[in-house]
């Protein structure tokens, strides 16, 4: 059991940090505070990969020369990939919340549902 | 049996959707817009009536139109019940596009192109019924008869007549998709065809249990039929113009209905099948109820077109009646109902449009007298309400003997009593409505008719000449017969 | 350069190009960005029209990306199955490029028109590259593309609200996403490749494994969650509702289809029909979320006022036919759920598309206020009564060619009980449909519309046009229904892995 935990304690930082970031997307409020357990999430996945990749005593496989054992390149190559995707996202996300706050005066989801539905009403004057 | 394949079938259904278009396109000029209407209907009985000679020498006409998909094939066949059918409800088609055209000028309807071109697309989707050569075919017409008779039904568009629509609507096409297209697939999952077929389609593709299942499916999923539970939409759908409750309501919709009832017994069960399954008796009594309950409902009516309707539901379960008495002479009277009580009914359809039209009366309480001022007509009533009755020689009576007769033969004699007891109810409602324009005075309170009530002729020449027609058809019930017997063979 | 090897990548690469061209060009004038979209999607599809036709004539078709022989570079597969849906795809496209000039005139400011038809190839490229890749991973990828332009297309509706459904929509899509490349990651971990034929292969003797079953679980959930599957549909009614009009039809007509491509996909080629069917029995689950989503989407669907939100928890109900049929997974079923991943693309998109011309035109989106419609805008309300009659399952209309097919897969699988749920929907749906249709045809005028001009108007040609163009082709395809048809059973054949 202890060795299931200690053994393979990246996996279970990779789940912890998952479900913090599940947690926070869902349960938040604050939309920037859902965006943050957005890359929370996402950074779990990476270190998942790269988890997946390790070989114990290997090497990055760029050198030929000494090395027996490579870890396997292609994770990292995926999580480039993965890195690109999980930074657009957050920029669009980013972009999103400046614009819900310059029409809605908020970025508390509970206010901004109240307001919802509600074409007359104007942002307050001190945001724009 | 020869196949003759050709595509007058197609003609036939495809005249009156052109005409369709063309009304549309002429909603400008009513003169032409209502030459087509004539024109089409015309040229439609006459290719019907071209296809009669080959039928009668024992013939079937066939055509193919389209394969949608395997299985699933929009076909027809002329056959002996197709061709009596499309004939009835093309020749009055005639007769009820003159009649319709007084009666919208003369009440000054609005959107008469709209309606004109409605009834063509009906008249379309009828024809295309009565040709159906498989299940599927006869659904879609099924189908788009609702479809096009709705905005007729709504034609007022006060809120009385979108709720006799949305009834309508609700009533037609809320059974077909729950209960009849319920059956279809049934019927194709143990049969692998919706083709029609004279032996029936599915003995002994299912177990006794299904096959009852979709008996009841298809009893319950063919509204037009007016049986009850199921018939309350045609009392709603009279708020309807009465030209669309005489030739739709008398002739195209509910006919398609016990039409399409009698398809599903005698060329998707079989005879042999229904007999085998012993639910014929039972569905029988069933029937019986929705005639006897009818009639005692239609007592109660004030509203000339209520009465109609109402006697509209017990008439046609004679039809179904007879089908489901399973002997030959039963079939034969439930037949040639189809085309007697289109005649007749049609007539009295077109008495109660053309008193509205003529004298502004709606109740059968205002109708003191009335004769004296619109003979033609009130003759004509009384001689359909006669055929209604069933006494000789009207049309009514060829199809009541054989239905006795048929009731006796298969020794079921509390079927006979309801026929008896129905025949005393029919004079019940309809007789005193005749004594009380022929024989009770004018009243002179806010009943009284006025000097300038009169007869309308482009209105009352085809009411004289259905009801003419049904006295023919009581005297010369042969052609008729024949066409039948040809179906049972 | 243009020769039949190389169709696969050129349906993809031409609109990712023309994707950057847009706004440069776009600063010449504001309608050539419009055109190179039209260019685009034309030349995509025209190519998608090739490929599907040597596919089914030669069989299936593999490319490999930059020469990299599989499965260790990327392929580009093309079978009857997704041939399919990438005709379906771009065609649609098509239509609804030509359809959005004038829409996104009113619905976006000039200035970002430009960028709106970059967006809008970008999301494109992304639908078409999911279908058409080989490649696990590849397939995350464009997943992200199509939603990241997705969520940027849904913020440019008109009004705020249209934000926070695209930030809902992100948070969503991205656990979805997420939780797709969690899946990725699982099946690498145990079979060391990421090309879907060589998955398909190496899997069957790790079934038992509990990493693969986990995948599959992570597979299942997100793209429940792409897809819109009961019930997790919460953000699709927020996002069809405020996103202008060309992209809520794009939507509805497109996105979800690609994503059931995408679950089918999975289900039945990466994983065997063995795999869902009895090892793991998953089609069990499905099917009872199928039937809740067909039930409950048409009884929600009931109760709104909004048009666009109606339509949308009517898609909701018919993604649930999607995947009843594909959880049955007889051949006649599976081409019953192929064919309406055809079929409700064209339906919802036509309907969306009225519904769009009427907001173009009057501004109207409420179904109260549609009262009297019929005489204002006659052709549009003519296509809407085409798409609702479809949608009800009326013969001679696509909708009924897939509720048939579907119909009779379930009772050839013993599974009677399907169809009164099929009808009932069938019942619900046209109550929804036909109360507006009555209100258009046969009530007096709403205030809001007897406040506009009497005479009737309808929506610009290009507009107009499309619309009925799909509406038609429900009724053609509901006739001559044999043509998708085929290549639907060949697909679903394909699928069941006969």
């Amino acid at each position: 059991m202890i060795e299931l935990i200690i053994g393979k304690y990246n996996y279970w930082i990779y789940i912890a940090l998952m479900m913090i970031g599940f947690y926070a997307m869902i349960a938040k409020e604050n939309l920037i505070k859902k965006i943050i357990g957005m890359n929370i999430f996402q950074t779990a996945v990476i270190l998942f990969y790269i988890s997946m990749s390790k070989v114990r005593g290997g090497t990055a496989p760029i050198e030929w020369e000494h090395a027996v054992r490579y870890e396997n390149p292609l994770p990292h190559v995926l999580m480039l990939t993965a890195i690109v995707v999980s930074v657009s996202t957050t920029a669009v996300a980013l972009a999103l919340v400046i614009r819900i706050y310059k029409a809605f005066g908020s970025i508390e989801e509970d206010k901004i549902l109240e307001m919802k539905g509600d074409r007359t009403g104007k942002p307050p004057e001190s945001v724009l | 049996m020869e196949i003759i394949h050709s595509a007058r079938p197609l003609y036939a259904m495809a005249v009156s959707a052109v005409a369709v278009v063309l009304i549309g396109f002429s909603y400008e000029r009513p003169n032409l817009r209502e030459f087509w209407t004539i024109l089409a209907a015309v040229v439609k009985f006459a290719i019907v009536m071209s296809m009669v000679p080959a039928v009668l020498d024992g013939k079937t006409i066939e055509y193919s139109l389209v394969t949608i998909l395997p299985g699933l094939e929009i076909g027809f066949k002329v056959d002996p019940m197709g061709i009596l059918f499309a004939a009835t409800a093309s020749f009055l088609w005639i007769l009820t596009s003159f009649y319709s055209i007084g009666y919208m000028r003369t009440l000054k309807e609005h959107a008469q192109t709209r309606y004109f071109m409605c009834f063509a697309a009906t008249m379309t989707a009828t024809i295309g019924a009565a040709f159906a050569a498989n299940m599927f075919t006869l659904f879609l017409f099924y189908e788009a008869i609702t479809l096009c008779t709705f905005p007729l039904v709504g034609h007022k568009e006060t809120p009385e007549a979108r709720a006799g629509a949305r009834k309508y609507i609700v009533y037609l096409l809320g059974t077909s998709l729950a209960f009849q297209l319920f059956a279809i697939f049934l019927t194709y999952n143990a049969a692998g065809t919706l083709e029609f077929s004279s032996q029936g389609i599915l003995a002994g593709t299912a177990s006794k249990t299904m096959l009852t299942v979709i008996f009841v499916l298809f009893i319950a999923g063919i509204a037009k039929a007016g049986i009850m539970p199921f018939h309350n939409w045609l009392p709603a759908a009279m708020v309807a113009p009465t030209p669309v409750s005489a030739l739709l309501h008398a002739v195209a919709v509910v006919k398609t209905g016990v039409f399409s009832i009698l398809r599903v017994l005698f060329f998707v069960f079989g005879t042999d099948l229904l007999v085998d399954l012993d639910i014929g008796t039972a569905a029988a009594y069933f029937v019986s109820f929705t005639i006897i309950m009818a009639s005692f409902v239609a007592l109660t009516k004030d509203n000339l077109k209520a009465r109609l309707a109402y006697s509209t539901v017990s008439q046609l379960s004679y039809i179904v009646l007879g089908a489901l008495l399973l002997t030959p002479s039963s079939a034969v009277g439930g037949i040639v109902h189809i085309a007697n009580h289109a005649f007749s009914k049609i007539t009295l359809f077109f008495c109660a449009g053309h008193i509205y039209a003529a004298a502004h009366k709606t109740n059968i309480s205002q109708l003191g007298g009335i004769a004296r001022r619109m003979p033609w007509t009130m003759a004509a009533f009384f001689i359909a309400s006669l055929s209604m009755i069933g006494v000789p020689p009207v049309a009514g009576f060829v199809s009541k003997w054989y239905l006795a007769v048929g009731s006796v033969e298969a020794l079921n004699y509390p079927v006979l009593v309801v026929l008896l007891a129905s025949t005393m109810l029919n004079a019940a409602y309809f007789l005193p409505i005749t004594y009380k324009a022929f024989f009770e005075r004018e009243k002179e309170d806010e009943y009284h008719h006025g000097e300038e009530v009169r007869e309308i002729p482009i209105m009352a020449i085809p009411l004289v000449l259905t009801a003419v027609g049904s006295v023919i058809i009581g005297l010369y019930p042969d052609y008729f017969i024949a066409l039948a017997r040809e179906v049972i063979r | 350069m243009i020769s039949a090897e190389n169709l696969p990548i050129l349906v993809i690469i031409i609109p990712l190009i023309s994707a950057i061209i847009t706004p440069l060009v776009g600063r010449i004038h504001r309608s050539i960005g419009w055109l190179v979209a039209l260019l685009a999607t034309s030349l995509s599809f025209a190519y998608s029209l090739a490929l599907i036709r040597s596919v089914m004539e030669n069989g299936p078709i593999s490319y490999w990306l930059g020469g990299w022989e599989p499965p260790w570079g990327i392929e580009y597969v093309v079978t009857p199955f997704n041939g399919f849906v990438l005709c379906v795809v771009s065609f649609i496209t098509i239509v609804i490029t030509l359809y959005a000039r004038k829409s996104i005139e009113q619905d976006v400011s000039e200035s970002k028109i430009p960028f709106f038809y970059s967006l809008y190839l970008l999301f494109f490229t992304g639908l078409m590259g999911i279908v058409i890749t080989g490649d696990i991973f590849n397939l995350y990828v464009f997943i992200e593309i199509s939603a990241l332009s997705g969520y940027a297309l849904v913020a440019m509706g008109r009004e705020r609200d249209a934000l926070i459904a695209s930030y809902n929509y992100l948070i969503l899509g991205t656990i979805g996403a997420s939780f797709i490349v969690l899946g990725i990651g699982y099946l690498y971990m145990v079979t060391g490749t990421l090309n879907m034929a060589d998955l398909s292969a190496r899997l069957p003797e790790l079934y038992d494994s509990t990493t693969v079953r986990s995948a599959f679980a992570f597979f299942m959930v997100g793209l429940s969650l792409k897809l819109a599957l009961f019930p997790f549909h919460i953000w699709l009614p927020n996002v069809y509702t405020h996103s202008p009009s060309t992209v809520s039809a794009l939507m509805a007509a497109t996105s979800t289809k690609v994503s059931a491509y995408v679950l089918l996909r999975l289900m039945f080629t990466v994983y065997r029909p063995e795999f869902v069917l009895t090892v793991v029995p998953v089609t069990k689950i499905l099917l009872i979320l199928a039937a809740l989503a067909i039930i409950i989407g048409s009884v929600i669907a009931l109760a709104q006022t909004n048009i666009k939100r109606m339509l949308a928890y009517s898609s909701v109900g018919q993604i649930g036919y999607i995947i009843l049929g594909a959880s049955i997974a007889n051949q006649t079923s599976m081409t019953g759920s192929l064919m309406h991943i055809f079929n409700h693309a064209l339906m919802k998109g036509s309907l969306f598309m009225v519904v769009g011309a009427m907001v173009y035109r009057t501004g109207i989106v409420n179904i109260e206020d549609m009262r009297g419609m019929g005489k204002k805008m006659p052709f549009a309300m003519a296509a809407f009564t085409i798409g609702a009659l479809s949608m009800i399952g009326f013969p001679f209309t696509v909708g009924f060619v897939s509720k048939w097919y579907l119909a009779v897969g379930a009772l050839k699988a013993d599974m009677w009980y399907f169809i009164p749920i099929i009808l009932l929907s069938s019942l619900l749906t046209a109550v929804y449909f036909w109360r507006i249709v009555e209100a258009i045809y046969f009530r007096e005028k709403s205030e809001k519309l007897a406040g506009l001009p009497s005479e009737p108007a309808e929506a610009p040609f290009g507009m107009t046009a499309t619309t009925l163009f799909l509406s038609l082709l429900c009724i053609v395809f509901g006739i001559a229904a044999f043509i998708p048809t085929k290549v639907a059973a060949a697909a679903a054949k394909l699928l069941l892995g006969g």
